[in-house]
């Protein structure tokens, strides 16, 4: 191996968040101020700058924390740079004007585990978060990275590696939570024919929107995933593995192959891993972005180079899978936790969570929410707990509706189910599911109807068409949503809704249409008086199903407080505003579109939405 | 031969836990904190941290955490440094040379024995982080 380099120490690191988030925020920037400001004060020996994967605290990007005593800055742009490296680097004065401030307080929190959004995360996935640089394979390595893999390769025989993970309780993190230990025996015990082929994927097919937990565990620590995976081809016997990532993640493809390479390098990967006689090696195939390529039947065909389509199952892909062989098939998070598993022991990871559920999940909290951000959370924790004290609640002191989990395929939880412990069967009972972990927050000024049109709308157009339940279910359904968005919907529609959702449910061939019509029966299960006002009352409560509402003008208030502006009618496409200048103004209804741009223009409450 | 032997894998996770320690926040045997405030930079404060980064760069040593802080007040009398051995009382040192430090750091961060003649005395001054 290559001789080791002199020790080159720092008294100072910066480790600048460079997930994609940061990054569109002008990471790279704020890094190159850095460099040139630490240089112009003579610190380079002193300070070393490390660009790290995503922190989890998206909502404050671009983000700085400084060790030793992780200090955390914030929403830095580069004209703050000077200032922070003379005063706090130089001259040993953290600026507190650059620290988070929690919302209606007035003393920042300078320590980043002092802060509500991290205090309550419990990091396994992500145990490398921010720590490391992921293009620096010796950094993976010295927070214990591949001490599992050698484990596994020299002290254990597949199938005690099996029997651990399977001890652990954990669950596929990819959205259905089969047993994982169940799964790899599965593959194992699987007779291979011609030549004793079996294969293993990585499946980073992340489709659902709002979510990116696979994408930053893949831009953050890529290692942990390609530990997993040698681990994962050890103990079923496959020589060659696949990692499936969509094209729309050029930085965690970028990543993912500078450490393959080093994994290479190392022999980590490649002929005799560690000396041990083990070959395996990692190929990344490139998807397109469809979201059906998530199941897992159609990401095989994919990575064959076919029509990205499922296919009835069984055969499982652990009997009959990729090229028809036996393949071992897991989620990046999934494949993230095997190598701490193996290090810690199953009995440390099944201490973690509930009952049925163990170990963390992550999630990317999204929405109308105040720390949005990737956070990872013991299973079991409470939904409030999620949502108000590490997601800091809900923006402009609006009320919170519901929270949408497990993306298009999963299901909106009512207020009244907030303190729902989080794991596998309880949010299945609610109508929803764990799903990959996208977690969208809604509040009082959201539509349920709205909602579920949205969802299904993504569903219909993600729908590969193979099976007819779900090509034209979806379409059916979304037909008859967006008959009841525009106030002509009847009470039978309800009705016939409910019965096509169980229909299609009951009926598609694949996860994507079992599971589409989950948006639409939890907002019918949790908020029917909202479908019913649209049908009976032709109004939505939330005010957004533009045409079922009606806009007028208080004349009075008009003439009174806003003297007759006349700026909604210079803004009405319709010329359905009647009035002039100094005068109080009017809508003429029978020429009105409903386009609420006198409404969004009014600057003195004049116009009145119902 | 493997690229690599369990040793190896050894070795560097050895090497590189060191040198990134900082950011887990290990156990120290020692903090050293050089005032760097405008008076203490004027008196030739850098000369005194330069000396020290050196110190821990030729003997290897990362269990012994560097910093920095602003004025401490006593302006007369910079460049100043506290030395705080692990469990035991800060002590300040002041005016500092390149000569006196690397003797402090010998002696004190190192041995554990406080160098009275450029002591100030024990004890320091509260900060808010």
């Amino acid at each position: 191996m290559a001789e080791m380099a002199k020790e080159k120490a720092y008294r100072i690191h910066l480790m600048v968040c460079a997930g994609t988030g940061c990054v569109s925020n002008n990471a790279f920037g704020i890094k190159a101020a850095l460099e040139r400001e630490v240089k112009k004060q003579g610190l380079e020996n002193e300070v070393l700058i490390v660009t790290t994967g995503c922190n989890g605290f998206c909502e404050r990007g671009p983000l700085l924390v400084v060790q030793p005593g992780s200090i955390f800055y914030q929403q830095l742009t580069e004209k703050d740079i000077p200032h922070l490296v003379e005063e706090h680097f130089l001259k040993g004065r953290p600026v507190k004007k650059l620290m988070y401030t929690p919302p209606k307080e007035k003393t920042p929190v300078p320590v980043l585990s002092d802060i509500d959004f991290f205090k309550k995360q419990v990091l396994i996935a992500l145990r490398n978060r921010g720590l490391i640089d992921p293009e620096k394979i010796d950094e993976y390595i010295a927070r214990d990275g591949y001490k599992a893999v050698a484990k596994a390769l020299t002290e254990m025989a597949p199938e005690q590696v099996i029997t651990e993970i399977a001890n652990s309780g954990l669950r596929g993190r990819g959205g259905a939570g089969f047993p994982t230990g169940l799964k790899w025996q599965m593959v194992r015990n699987a007779p291979a024919s011609n030549g004793s082929l079996k294969y293993l994927i990585c499946n980073g097919d992340e489709g659902d929107p709002g979510a990116f937990m696979d994408r930053s565990i893949l831009e953050a620590d890529p290692h942990s995933v390609i530990e997993g995976m040698v681990i994962g081809a050890r103990a079923v016997g496959a020589s060659e593995g696949f990692v499936y990532v969509r094209n729309e993640y050029p930085l965690a493809i970028k990543r993912m192959n500078i450490a393959i390479e080093q994994a290479r390098d190392y022999g980590l990967l490649g002929n005799n891993i560690l000396g041990t006689g083990f070959d395996f090696d990692i190929k990344i195939v490139r998807g397109a972005g469809a979201f059906v390529c998530g199941e897992e039947t159609a990401l095989i065909a994919s990575v064959e180079g076919r029509l990205g389509e499922p296919r009835t199952r069984p055969p499982y892909p652990a009997q009959s899978g990729l090229w028809e062989k036996p393949t071992l098939i897991n989620n990046v998070e999934t494949w993230a936790n095997v190598p701490i598993i193996i290090d810690r022991g199953a009995k440390w990871y099944a201490s973690i969570g509930t009952l049925t559920s163990k170990g963390t999940k992550v999630f990317s909290l999204v929405g109308k929410i105040n720390n949005t951000g990737l956070v990872e959370v013991p299973m079991g924790i409470a939904l409030r707990e999620i949502i108000y004290d590490i997601g800091g609640g809900i923006p402009g002191g609006k009320e919170f509706k519901a929270v949408q989990t497990g993306g298009p395929s999963g299901g909106c939880i009512p207020k009244e189910q907030l303190d729902l412990p989080i794991d596998y069967e309880s949010l299945t009972a609610a109508g929803s599911m764990m799903g990959s972990g996208g977690m969208v927050v809604m509040d009082e000024d959201t539509c349920m109807v709205d909602v579920a049109r949205y969802f299904l709308t993504f569903t219909k157009d993600e729908s590969c068409g193979k099976c007819t339940p779900c090509r034209e279910g979806t379409k059916a359904m979304l037909d008859i949503i967006t008959r009841i968005t525009e106030g002509k919907g009847t009470e039978e529609d309800l009705t016939l809704l409910e019965d096509m959702a169980h229909a299609v449910k009951d009926s598609s061939l694949c996860g994507l249409g079992k599971t589409a019509p989950n948006p639409v029966l939890t907002t019918l299960r949790y908020f029917r008086n909202e479908y019913e006002a649209h049908i009976r009352d032709r109004k939505c409560p939330a005010h957004v199903c533009r045409q079922l509402n009606v806009y007028t003008i208080d004349e009075n208030r008009c003439l009174t407080v806003g003297k007759g502006c006349d700026l909604c009618r210079r803004n009405c496409a319709s010329d359905a505003i009647r009035g002039a200048k100094n005068e109080a103004h009017r809508i003429v209804q029978e020429k009105c579109i409903k386009c609420g741009v006198c409404y969004d223009v009014c600057n003195f409450g004049a116009v009145k939405v119902d | 031969m493997p690229k690599l032997t369990l040793d190896d894998l050894a070795k560097i996770r050895e090497k590189t836990k060191r040198l990134t320690t900082i950011r887990v926040g290990g156990e120290y045997r020692a903090k050293v904190c050089v005032h760097m405030g405008t008076c203490g930079i004027a008196a030739g404060a850098r000369t005194i941290m330069n000396a020290l980064m050196k110190e821990l760069e030729e003997r290897e040593i990362h269990d012994v955490l560097l910093t920095n802080s602003g004025c401490a007040g006593l302006c007369s009398r910079e460049p100043m440094a506290t030395v705080e051995v692990a469990g035991q009382a800060p002590v300040k040192y002041v005016d500092l040379t390149e000569k006196k430090i690397k003797e402090i750091f010998e002696k004190h961060v190192l041995g554990g024995k406080i160098v009275q003649e450029y002591a100030l005395g024990i004890g320091s001054e509260k900060t808010d982080y």
